[in-house]
């Protein structure tokens, strides 16, 4: 065995790389083979090239409430791959194709005739509480009738190795520029690893983001629409994958102060004057986009945008209101929605998971608070959480009158044993847990880049993966092979 | 392009082309400074009150440092970030403006603009600046020099380009003027005589700062008079930092940009560009010499001022 893993205790997790100590799974054999000709000295430095090619580029998130000068910090990367094999894949994808289709599915009816409400699946209290729900658009038909363009459905896998659903983001899910640079980036540092392992490219996801976004332009725009990336500004988090997205597309990253409304119409402001503009990927959440309609207060939208939306003029991925589906109380009963609109039984189950709007869930959640996870409906980058065995008394007491206060808030789910991954950790390799975040995108058909975003949580026995709380990421191989196992 | 981005663009270009400038001013004044060290601390003052003068960044310095030391000054114009002009502050700035159109620049570029901002910010800058200032302003110059290469290199010579050619000769053109005019506010140690060995050394001085010394020897087969020097510095046709060279691209570039024929005007900032240019093209040194050069250089300057504002009320905030 090589001397990089040498040492390497899986632990009592599920973990992706050794079934048991000392016993490589099939995928991960070629890996193991290849990193026995490394010494640790060599494995740092490639991992020196690979932070440094990070910080260069300006790969760097922002960090919120940190008043001081250096807000943008890397993301830090772990170069170990997290590696899927073929099959394995093909039933992620099958049930995340089926997780997206009965979510527009179910913001076509919620915006419709809600149907789901009134056979009894859902209730009604449910919807018209959400945070999300915007009552502004019943009766509204989005362009081609998709409502969420593009989805990061959050994925974690149990003690079993079972994929489990963990949450869905269907307003602007991030993330996916990681996906992209770290690829670039695992190439440089491990050439010939990949032309061995036949690992399925990522590099087309721009391109079927374009397709999307041009496939939902207003027939106004006859053939050559002009799209454009709305960004919130360069202050943003996520700023530097607004600009790399738009950078890959070949199209222009605007801001509010950018755009500006005429007749309903959406121009933009160019040197050469006001030019159209039919398409919008916006990077923005709803309450910002229109201060007319939404929150009055936004510097970051445009005025009259909503207006413009709903003549038809312009369009807008993903379409407002789409949080209602990504609420993670809405989420309980995602499977329900599978059953009812699909007629079919969920491939990827949900997290099992306890409502405190419900009166038996919440006793249960108010006497088991310290073996639960519990999470407030609507935030999300892993704040306004409460994780009960690493909680302190405090927290607990403080978690407790907030369900009691605003029950509908809080969902709760047992912890779970999210699988792991060997991650080089201060000079050794152990075993961190580790997450999956695929991009699905909607437009004509359905498409998944091959794995998506693997986060991993870099902080020894901790299970948040979010960047703002101490995650990294890692590349993640979809196998184009099938006969690994 | 969008308004925003031309704006980001053409700043982008005037920061890269600022720090290059100061870094390069103040090194070749440091080495001068060298031959004046023994002459006691008040001509040390009296040298570089003018460089802050030039700057004009007098007035925050005044109420930032008490008294005018030569490390104070080379701090506060190298590394000051509350002075807005520092070489640090243009490339942080320059580097915000490189973010913004992040979209719209070569991955070469951003990556260089990043990696030197970079150099500043985690104190690698501020370590080679104390162990050799020399080495850390030839550096800073340079990776300025990267820049603009990789920009004509690896970027679309579109409209975005021109944004940042337009702000990167705006910018020269003042930066030569002042640095010429620097000489007007030295004063030559008394008794030391125009035309003598200090006064020669102070117009070779400035020559350097404009990184003209060897082609201006060649013209002048080696003769450094003032005359020459201002002749060579304003009018010549030909030397990429000369105030007519970079006035000459600018309006070539502004006509590109409007797609107005050469020798017509499409709008203000052409207008003023020509007005400019011929202005130029017309001037001796004997006419320079008869307004006085420190007010000739001033009128210049005026000029590209009124063509800064009106490219911006033109194109970006119309």
């Amino acid at each position: 065995m090589s001397s990089l893993f040498a040492q390497y205790d899986p632990g009592d997790f599920f973990d992706e790389m050794f079934s048991a100590p000392g016993e490589v799974r099939p995928h991960y054999r070629l890996l193991l083979e290849r990193s026995e000709r490394l010494s640790s000295e060599d494995f740092n430095r490639k991992r020196q090239i690979a932070e440094l090619s990070y910080l260069n580029q300006g790969i760097t998130f922002t960090v919120y409430n940190d008043k001081q000068e250096g807000t943008e910090r890397i993301f830090p990367f772990d170069l170990i791959p997290r590696i899927i094999p073929r099959q394995e894949w093909e039933h992620v994808e099958r049930g995340l194709k089926q997780r997206l289709t009965a979510l527009n599915a179910f913001l076509d009816d919620i915006y419709h005739d809600q149907r789901i409400v009134k056979e009894g699946v859902i209730p009604e209290e449910i919807i018209r509480s959400a945070r999300h729900f915007r009552p502004e658009f019943m009766g509204f038909n989005v362009p081609k009738n998709i409502h969420i363009h593009v989805c990061g459905t959050d994925l974690i896998r149990d003690r079993e190795g079972r994929y489990l659903v963990l949450e869905d983001n269907a307003r602007c899910p991030s993330g996916v520029s990681y996906v992209l640079e770290s690829r670039m980036t695992m190439k440089r540092v491990f050439p010939q690893l990949f032309s061995r392992y036949g690992v399925r490219p990522v590099d087309r996801y721009a391109q079927d983001l374009m397709d999307v976004l041009e496939h939902i332009a207003p027939p106004g725009a006859g053939g050559d629409p002009t799209t454009v990336l709305l960004t919130p500004g360069i202050y943003n988090s996520a700023y530097f994958e607004h600009s790399f997205l738009a950078r890959a597309m070949g199209i222009g990253i605007v801001t509010g102060e950018d755009l500006v409304v005429q007749n309903d119409r959406v121009f933009m402001k160019t040197t050469k004057g006001l030019r159209p503009v039919h398409v919008i990927y916006r990077r923005i959440d709803d309450d910002f986009l229109d201060p007319d309609v939404f929150r009055p207060d936004s510097l970051l939208g445009v005025k009259g945008l909503v207006e413009a939306y709903r003549k038809g003029n312009v369009s807008l991925a993903n379409a407002i209101g789409t949080g209602v589906a990504d609420d993670k109380v809405v989420y309980y009963y995602v499977p329900d929605m599978i059953k009812f609109y699909l007629g079919e039984e969920p491939i990827l189950p949900n997290v099992e998971t306890f409502l405190s709007a419900v009166e038996s869930d919440r006793k249960y959640i108010l006497e088991n608070l310290e073996n639960l996870v519990v999470k407030s409906a609507n935030e999300s980058g892993g704040y306004g959480m409460l994780i009960g065995p690493k909680a302190t008394k405090e927290e607990i007491g403080q978690f407790r009158s907030l369900i009691e206060a605003d029950p509908r808030n809080f969902v709760a789910q047992p912890v779970i044993s999210l699988s792991r991954s060997p991650s080089w950790c201060e000079g050794a390799m152990e075993g961190r847990h580790i997450d999956l975040r695929p991009f699905i995108l909607c437009g004509e058909e359905i498409r998944i880049i091959p794995g998506g975003l693997t986060r991993v949580a870099l902080r020894k026995g901790s299970l948040v993966v979010n960047s703002s709380q101490g995650g990294g990421s890692k590349d993640t191989w979809v196998l184009d092979g099938g006969k690994e196992d | 392009m969008l308004s925003r981005v031309g704006d980001s663009t053409y700043w982008m270009g005037r920061y890269i082309e600022r720090a290059e400038n100061n870094a390069r001013l103040l090194d070749v004044n440091v080495q001068m400074l060298l031959d004046l060290e023994n002459k006691g601390g008040e001509t040390a003052r009296q040298f570089w009150r003018p460089i802050l003068s030039t700057l004009e960044d007098t007035e925050l310095f005044d109420e930032l440092h008490g008294e005018l030391t030569p490390a104070a000054v080379l701090d506060y114009v190298t590394f000051e970030p509350r002075n807005p002009n520092s070489i640090q502050s243009c490339i942080s700035f320059a580097r915000e403006n490189a973010r913004a159109v992040r979209d719209q620049i070569s991955s070469e570029m951003w990556g260089q603009v990043n990696e030197t901002y970079l150099y500043f910010r985690d104190g690698s800058a501020g370590r080679d600046f104390q162990s050799n200032s020399h080495d850390f302003y030839e550096k800073v110059t340079e990776s300025s020099q990267l820049f603009q290469g990789v920009t004509d290199a690896t970027m679309t010579h579109g409209e975005a380009w021109r944004f940042i050619q337009a702000g990167k000769f705006i910018e020269r053109a003042d930066s030569t003027s002042r640095i010429l005019d620097l000489k007007y506010h030295i004063l030559l140690p008394s008794g030391e005589q125009v035309g003598g060995n200090v006064d020669i050394s102070q117009w070779m001085s400035v020559l350097r700062s404009c990184s003209g010394m060897e082609a201006y020897l060649k013209i002048r087969k080696g003769d450094v008079t003032s005359w020459g020097v201002a002749e060579f510095l304003i009018c010549h046709r030909e030397f990429p930092r000369s105030i007519r060279f970079c006035v000459d691209r600018l309006d070539e570039v502004l006509h590109e940009i409007s797609g107005a024929g050469s020798g017509q005007f499409a709008n203000e900032p052409e207008r003023l560009s020509g007005l400019l240019r011929s202005q130029l093209d017309y001037a001796t040194v004997d006419s320079i010499y008869r307004t006085g050069l420190h007010e000739y250089l001033d009128g210049v300057q005026g000029r590209l001022i009124e063509m800064d504002i009106a490219f911006h009320r033109t194109y970006c905030a119309y």
